[in-house]
């Protein structure tokens, strides 16, 4: 009995601290988002007023809101699609064939993870620079450069904010595929050898099928992620500009939070949060397997 | 037995075409990297011609006037300050939950476990709005209680909203590495005659030591690296920054400035600790990596 007591009083000493730390900074805001999108709230006036969807109404009708939806599912459906074929090749490349300096290529693959996205931002203003940028510089070798390419103008800002993220997100991925494909038994192909089958078929007959559970979380988590990484990247490169040409869903949320429209930016939220959701729902569904065993 | 199927040249080319992308790829990388060291020590005419003329000397003014002018040191002293704060807090807070969390049976164990589960779900930038409001309405409470608001620009609130927005991840990360244990590590301790709290800290955390290290590698990256909250609960323009926030403002002011050397320099100064930590770990990163893959 006195036992029992003392296991309770040592267990909520344990676990009560991140709890309630959990609940303050985590479970609270996260309600408060949905709350908040039905009520009218401003940075000037003190009262709430409670409005019901009329956030939602306005969101609607909102081609600002619609166009920053568009560039994030833009973004997340592209940076997916090049990051995780490069990472796959790569990683199946670098695992199956005896490569020199193989910890040399993880090694420096796996650099722009470390770096802050401050620090991405601004190496890639000195790549995308228009009069003596790196890009530019080394395209001038091959055609005139009397009109430099404008990579942040309204036409190529998305393109070259697809660039940035793929080049921040591959190595990552790369050596994480590395991991998981080293774990097939060298058995397989050998026997597959000796069948006659060739790089690519094993490729995806044998490696892609075994490692799919894997691929299949990480895929969820990449899109996740990838929700927040538009976000990181537009503040820190573009600001959502020239002209919210780059603006994506949260970082409009953000700036309706900066013009002091909370319930608003709050509804914008409530979108995010269910879109996240829907998706990561959507491809569990699509990239469901019978999960194969080696 | 490849040589047997493939001809000898067909073989040397597609290795060749292997190295050639491999190699492509690492210079796309190495470069822009190098490149903003070597831009750090560039005097600011040097700027303005090619992009890719070696420095002509070590212009280390562009550090002195980084630390001093634009207060990149100030800047510097308050993320080492926020990043090893949160960091303490975060380890003194998630291991004894995630040790509780994956070893005992107790009524709303498995709720709470799924609960720090959908956390993993809950992206901080998505809710950083309702915790600056928040933040902010504490304030305006506490201005009419005690004359005076301290829950935003303050560098200890942001460490505790690190720590706890890293909860999450942290729990599910060591309990992964506590459900492997066996129950006799335990078990022979209460026989010997250990509480509860002395078997946990004495025994369980000294053999959990790899996962604490990965935990710290992880959470300094992000900890050290972060922007928007730190933007976001530290918004006035005279009070305390962080590194990254005080280098954002810099860039965005010098587009118009033109102040490169000070830019780069400032650039250097946050890249310097993390590249000099990963190469240090760069083992312990790479295969923590397997066992914390979920990390977006």
């Amino acid at each position: 009995m006195k036992n029992s007591k003392r296991r309770s009083g040592f267990l909520a000493v344990c676990i009560a601290p991140a709890v309630i730390l959990f609940f303050i900074f985590m479970i609270l805001p996260t309600l408060n988002v949905f709350r908040m999108s039905l009520y009218e709230k401003g940075a000037y006036s003190p009262t709430e007023t409670f409005v019901g969807l009329k956030n939602f109404q306005v969101l609607l009708n909102d081609s600002n809101f619609i166009r920053s939806m568009q560039n994030m599912i833009l973004l997340i459906v592209t940076v997916t699609i090049i990051t995780f074929a490069f990472a796959l090749i790569f990683a199946g490349i670098l695992t199956r064939e005896k490569i020199k300096g193989q910890n040399f290529f993880r090694i420096v693959f796996y650099i722009p993870n470390i770096l802050s996205i401050v620090v991405i931002a601004g190496i890639f203003s000195a790549i995308y620079k228009p009069e003596n940028g790196m890009l530019n510089s080394i395209i001038g070798l091959f055609r005139d450069m009397t009109d430099p390419i404008l990579w942040k103008s309204e036409s190529l800002v998305m393109v070259s904010l697809i660039i940035a993220m793929v080049w921040q997100a591959i190595g990552y991925y790369m050596v994480m595929y590395m991991a998981s494909m080293s774990s097939v038994p060298e058995s397989l192909y050998e026997s597959s050898n000796l069948d006659g089958a060739g790089r690519l078929s094993q490729f995806f007959q044998i490696t892609i099928p075994l490692i799919w559970t894997n691929i299949r979380t990480t895929l969820t988590f990449f899109i996740i992620s990838t929700i927040n990484m538009t976000f990181l990247f537009v503040k820190a490169m573009t600001s959502g500009g020239p002209n919210g040409a780059s603006e994506v869903a949260l970082s409009y949320m953000y700036g309706q939070k900066d013009a002091g429209l909370y319930g608003y930016s709050m509804a914008i939220g409530v979108i995010i949060f269910l879109f996240s959701f829907a998706l990561s729902a959507m491809v569990n569904k699509v990239t469901d397997r019978e999960p194969l065993e080696f | 037995m490849k040589k047997e199927k493939h001809t000898d040249s067909t073989e040397r080319l597609y290795k060749f075409f292997i190295y050639f992308v491999l190699i492509m790829l690492a210079i796309t990388i190495l470069v822009p990297v190098a490149w903003v060291f070597l831009a750090s020590i560039k005097e600011n005419s040097e700027f303005y011609g090619n992009p890719w003329t070696m420095p002509k000397g070590f212009y280390w003014q562009n550090f002195v006037d980084a630390w001093n002018m634009a207060k990149m040191g100030d800047y510097m002293i308050n993320s080492v300050i926020v990043t090893a704060l949160a960091l303490a807090l975060l380890l003194l807070v998630a291991l004894p939950a995630a040790y509780c969390l994956a070893r005992f049976q107790f009524r709303g164990s498995k709720f709470l476990n799924t609960l720090f589960m959908a956390g993993l779900f809950i992206n901080v930038n998505y809710i950083v709005v309702p915790i600056f409001l928040m933040l902010k309405d504490g304030d305006v409470w506490l201005k009419k209680i005690a004359g005076q608001g301290f829950l935003l620009n303050n560098i200890v609130v942001l460490a505790v909203v690190y720590a706890s927005t890293a909860l999450p991840f942290t729990i599910y990360l060591l309990s992964g590495y506590f459900q492997t244990l066996a129950h006799d590590y335990e078990e022979a301790a209460y026989i010997d005659g250990a509480g509860y709290n002395t078997t946990m800290w004495k025994i369980i955390f000294p053999m959990a030591r790899p996962s604490i290290i990965t935990v710290i590698l992880f959470n300094f990256l992000s900890f050290w690296n972060e922007y928007i909250i730190s933007m976001t609960l530290m918004s006035s323009a005279k009070g305390p920054k962080t590194l990254p926030v005080g280098l954002l403002n810099l860039m965005q002011a010098q587009q118009s400035a033109a102040q490169y050397g000070i830019m780069y320099a400032g650039l250097v100064v946050i890249m310097l600790p993390t590249l000099i930590l990963y190469i240090c770990v760069q083992n312990k990163l790479t295969q923590g990596m397997a066992a914390g893959g979920l990390k977006g």
